[in-house]
Formats: structure tokens, sequence, C-alpha cells
């Protein structure tokens, strides 16, 4: 097609684009007005630049308590995903045992169930060790992921066999090979479920919510849900608050998007 | 752990080819026997963690599904009854029937975003990766941000939305706090999120059919519209079933959204609850865990026969090559 032609798809694009946009350029818009002018019809589309919305954020919530919260839930459980799911990917794909095709049906079936199921037990596990309203209560149940397993299982089954035969003759151990040989090769597959990771855990809210109920122990979705509640009609507030809870895991987004993109076409591909 | 999560799981076992290689392959047949220590070794932290926290919890909430729970904690088995109170209780009647609508509401997204797909996939087109970019924004955002921004633009009084249509001279509704429209407007910002990521995956499926197949079709005197319907939605319905299921099971699944977007003091909460609240209210509310769980149960069981049924019209329509 010629380039002159392409400009209709480029408009119907950039339609869409706009729509998906707006709504978080509104939001900005937003949280620099002061109360009266988010309150005004027609809309005050020049704002006064109220930048202490901003401050009131941390007024009225541990901000940056939640915010570190939110950053050693989503560390710890994407670092442990990438050990943990790393090394049963690997045993997966590579190494022989009994019991491999069963394991791993059952490993699998944890994907099927919808995670309702698991939370009223989880529940009872964490607040029994006494994990309530802490570090631990968010972290350690999202450690382990039957998604990770398979997604580095696949990933493992597509490299070449014949570095590791190399270094199997060499009489390396499979815990050295896995660390040496393989691990550097899988660095595609672990920053696609590393980003997948981060969003999702740093995303989360139902499980936060339930475990962490005092200020100081929530995650910043949890957090947000509150400050909804102290600051139900203050729009710019509320606007100031979701903007800096969401603008790290953008950041991250625009950095990384290459690999988050690969995952979410890797798990559709089969 | 979350829902989009098992979204992405819960489709890979779609691939009919994979679960046939489930045993062999990948070249470990050639690997020595004395490996098995390492491999369970291996194996243990990811199996114990999973043991513990998930698949025990499955049982044990079967087993919840059959008990009341006291005041102080404990709990007594009473045999069928929650199940006997569920199935007369109205309001989760009414919750299956709001989650089927919202599901319903935002599957009509799919076909957006198989447009959105192929007018990326055009050949010579440039900034795609921009475009890219600005359609994930939506789907990288924490839902519960997503949810609060949506509700500002919804606002009755103040929203973008009505004054837009004020401009039309439409007087909108209170859209988060009326309970006729309230679902389809939870459903928009479903779909609103969904888009970007559902296209990725189309995207990924279009680039696998070969071009040649399009060239053929040109010679054969097969118009650009042609083309598509005999050639890209066949070839492309693999990935078309794959999404539909993702989404159909994300969907059912929907929390986050009614959760931020309508407060308990909100009028039209209790005829709009979809069933996961209904389960998050029973269990870390009103602490009946027991019913929960019965309700966690009966979820389980919407989620996989819908799936199964999937799998079977599958057979009609999808073409693997």
């Amino acid at each position: 097609m010629s380039r002159s032609r392409l400009w209709p798809v480029h408009l119907v694009l950039a339609i869409g684009a706009a729509a998906m946009v707006a709504p978080f350029f509104w939001e900005f818009l937003t949280s620099v007005q002061s109360f009266g002018e988010s309150t005004r019809i027609p809309p005050t589309f020049v704002p006064s630049w109220e930048w202490s919305n901003y401050g009131r954020v941390f007024d009225s919530l541990p901000f940056g308590r939640q915010f570190l919260n939110t950053v050693l839930m989503t560390a710890g459980r994407t670092l442990a995903q990438l050990v943990f799911c790393a090394l049963a990917g690997y045993a997966f794909a590579r190494l022989r045992f009994p019991g491999r095709g069963a394991l791993f049906v059952v490993f699998l079936s944890v994907l099927m169930v919808p995670s309702q199921l698991f939370l009223i037990p989880q529940y009872q596990i964490v607040s029994s060790l006494g994990w309530l309203n802490t570090l631990a209560a968010l972290i350690v149940p999202g450690m382990f992921s039957a998604f990770g397993t398979f997604l580095l299982r696949q990933f493992f089954l597509g490299l070449p066999n014949d570095i590791e035969e190399a270094a199997r003759i060499d009489g390396a151990n499979p815990l050295r090979i896995f660390w040496h040989v393989m691990l550097p090769l899988a660095r595609p597959g672990l920053l696609a479920l590393g980003i997948l990771t981060v969003l999702w855990s740093w995303n989360d809210l139902m499980w936060p919510l339930v475990v962490n109920t005092s200020p100081e122990s929530m995650t910043l979705s949890a957090g947000l849900a509150t400050l909804q509640g102290e600051h139900l009609t203050e729009y710019p507030v509320l606007m100031a608050g979701s903007l800096m809870a969401t603008l790290p895991v953008i950041v991250i987004f625009v950095v990384a998007q290459k690999h988050l993109i690969q995952g979410i076409a890797f798990t559709g591909s089969k | 752990m979350t829902a989009t999560e098992s979204r992405v799981a819960d489709a890979v076992t779609r691939a009919p080819g994979w679960l046939a290689r489930l045993g062999g392959s990948g070249g470990a047949g050639r690997r020595p026997r004395g490996d098995w220590p390492w491999a369970y070794l291996m194996i243990a932290p990811t199996g114990l963690g999973l043991a513990v926290f998930y698949l025990w919890p499955v049982v044990q909430t079967v087993y919840f599904s059959f008990t009341e729970w006291g005041a102080f904690g404990g709990h007594t088995w009473v045999g069928f009854a929650n199940y006997t109170t569920l199935f007369q209780d109205p309001a989760v009647g009414q919750a299956l029937r709001n989650t089927f609508v919202y599901s319903g509401l935002v599957l009509l997204g799919v076909p957006l975003s198989i447009v959105l797909a192929v007018l990326l996939n055009t050949p010579k087109l440039r900034g795609v990766s921009v475009y890219r970019t600005l359609y994930f924004l939506p789907v990288v955002t924490m839902p519960a941000a997503v949810a609060m921004l949506w509700r500002w633009i919804y606002n009755g009084d103040y929203g973008l939305l009505n004054y837009g249509l004020s401009l039309f001279g439409v007087d909108g509704p209170y859209w988060v706090s009326d309970g006729r429209v309230v679902l389809y407007a939870m459903a928009v910002v479903g779909v609103w999120t969904l888009i970007g990521y559902n296209a990725v995956i189309f995207l990924a499926g279009l680039q696998g059919i070969p071009q040649h197949y399009y060239e053929a079709a040109a010679i054969d005197g097969a118009g650009r519209v042609r083309q598509f319907f005999s050639i890209t939605l066949p070839l492309l319905s693999p990935s078309i079933f794959f999404v539909t299921v993702l989404t159909v099971i994300g969907s059912l699944q929907m929390f986050d959204l009614i959760y931020m977007m309508m407060d308990r003091g909100n009028p039209a909460l209790t005829d709009n609850r979809t069933i996961v609240y209904l389960f998050y209210e029973a269990a870390f509310v009103d602490n009946r865990r027991g019913y929960a769980a019965c309700i966690a149960v009966v979820l389980l069981a919407v989620i996989l026969t819908l799936t199964v049924v999937q799998f079977r019209l599958q057979k009609k329509w999808v073409h693997y090559e």
C-alpha cells in the first residue's frame, strides 16, 4: 500500500489512542485544580496549578510508607518467583524424573482455579502465623506461581541442547548447569515473567485489602480505597493520589515494554 | 493471584498440541536417570509453596462450603445447607445475572481489538510502537486507580462525560449510582482496559499468517474486505478463541472496578453486585466464611462449565492449521 493511502488508518488509530490517553490527561489536569475549580461547570481546562493537592495526599495517608510496602511486596514476590519458577521450570523442561508428567498436571491445575478458591484458607494460614498487617502476609503466598513455572518451562524447552550437553560431559551437576549455562540464556523469558509479576503485584487489590487493614501496613491500591472514603468528593486530591500510585508502573512499562509485550504474545502463541 | 494472571494462565490449556506433549519431549529423554534427586530439589520450593498456599486451600474451601462459621472462629458441619440457601438466595441469582451481563458486554470489546490489531498490522505503517504504548496504558494502570479516574469522569454533577453530553443537549444520568446504567458504565471501563491487551495477542496471531495467502487472494481478485473475512478471520480463529476464553474467565471475576467505583452506601450497589463482590462481602465483611466458600465453589463450577462449553463449540469454528 502506498504511503498516501495510510492516512485513514492513522486517523482511526489516532482517534482510538486519544480515547485511551484523554482520561489520563484529565486525571492530571484535575489533580492540579483547586477544589472550587473541580466543581465548576463548564469544567476547568486551564487549572490554577494547585500542586498542594499532592501534599494533601501525604496528610491523609501514610503514603510514603504504603509506597514502600508496595515496592517491597512487588520486589519480594518478583524475585522469589524468578528464582523458584526458573528452578522448577528448568527441571520440568530438561530433567528426567519419575512422576514428571503427573506433577506437571498438578501444577497446571492451579491455573484453572479462580483465586477466590484460595483466599479464605490463605487468610487462615496467614492469620494463624500472626502475619496479618505484616509484609510477610503480602509477600509469601505470592512467591509461588504455577503460571511462572509454566512460562519458563516453555522457554527452556525452546533453548538449544548442545551447550548444555557440553557442560554435562564436563561433569557439571544439573544445578550448576542451570545456574551457569541455562539461566543466562533464559534472560528474555525471565524478563517477561519479571515484568508481568511486577505489574500484577503492584496492581493487586483484594488480597492486600483483606490481610493488611492498618494504614501503616497497607499497599497503595488498598490505600487509595481509604483515601476515597476520606475525600469522597475532593477529586483533585483523589486524582493526585491515584496518579502517584500509578506512575512507577507506567515508567517501568515504558522502559521495559518490549519484554511485557513478548511475554503476553508468548502466552498467546502456545 | 490476580484475575489477570488466571486469565493469561487459564488459556494456556487451550492448545491441544501441548497437552499431548506433556509427558515427553524437550530433549529430556536423553538425560541420565541420575538426575532425579536434583529435579525434586529444584521443584521443591514452588511445589511445596503451591501445595500449602494453593492446592490444599482448594480442598479446604470445598470442605468449608459444607460448614457454618461461629462468631468466634469455630466451624461446624452443616451438610448441604449452604448450597440450599445459596440456590434460594435472590442476591446470588441477581449477582450471577449481573456478572453474565457484564461479561457479555465486555466480550463486545473483542471485535474492537481485532480491528485495532488489523490496523496496527498494516504493511509499512509507521509509529506502531507509539500506538501500542498508548493503547497499553490502561492495561498497566492499577485497576483501583482506573476505577477512581472513571468514577470522576462519570460523576453525575461535575463529570466530564455529562458535560460532553450536555453540549449535545443530553442530560446524562448519575452513571455510578443509577442502577439502570451502572453495569454498562463499568463494562465500558472493562473494555477500555482490555482493548490493548487483547490486540497484542491478536497482533501476534496476525503476524503468523503467511503473506503469500493474501498475495494469492489478490491475484484471484479478492478485495481487502473479502480477504479479511476469507483469510484473516479463519486463520486468526485460534487467537479469537483464546482471547474469548480469557475474557470470559477474567470478567466473571470482576471485583476491583465495582469495589472502587461503588461505595457501600451507594443505593445502586445492592442490585448490581457481581458474584465475586458477594464472595468478598460474605467472607471478609459479614464473616460468613462457610457461605463464602460455597459461593466460590459455585463460581468455579460456572467457570469450568463455560470453559468446557467453549472448548466443545470451538470445533465448529476454530481452524487449526
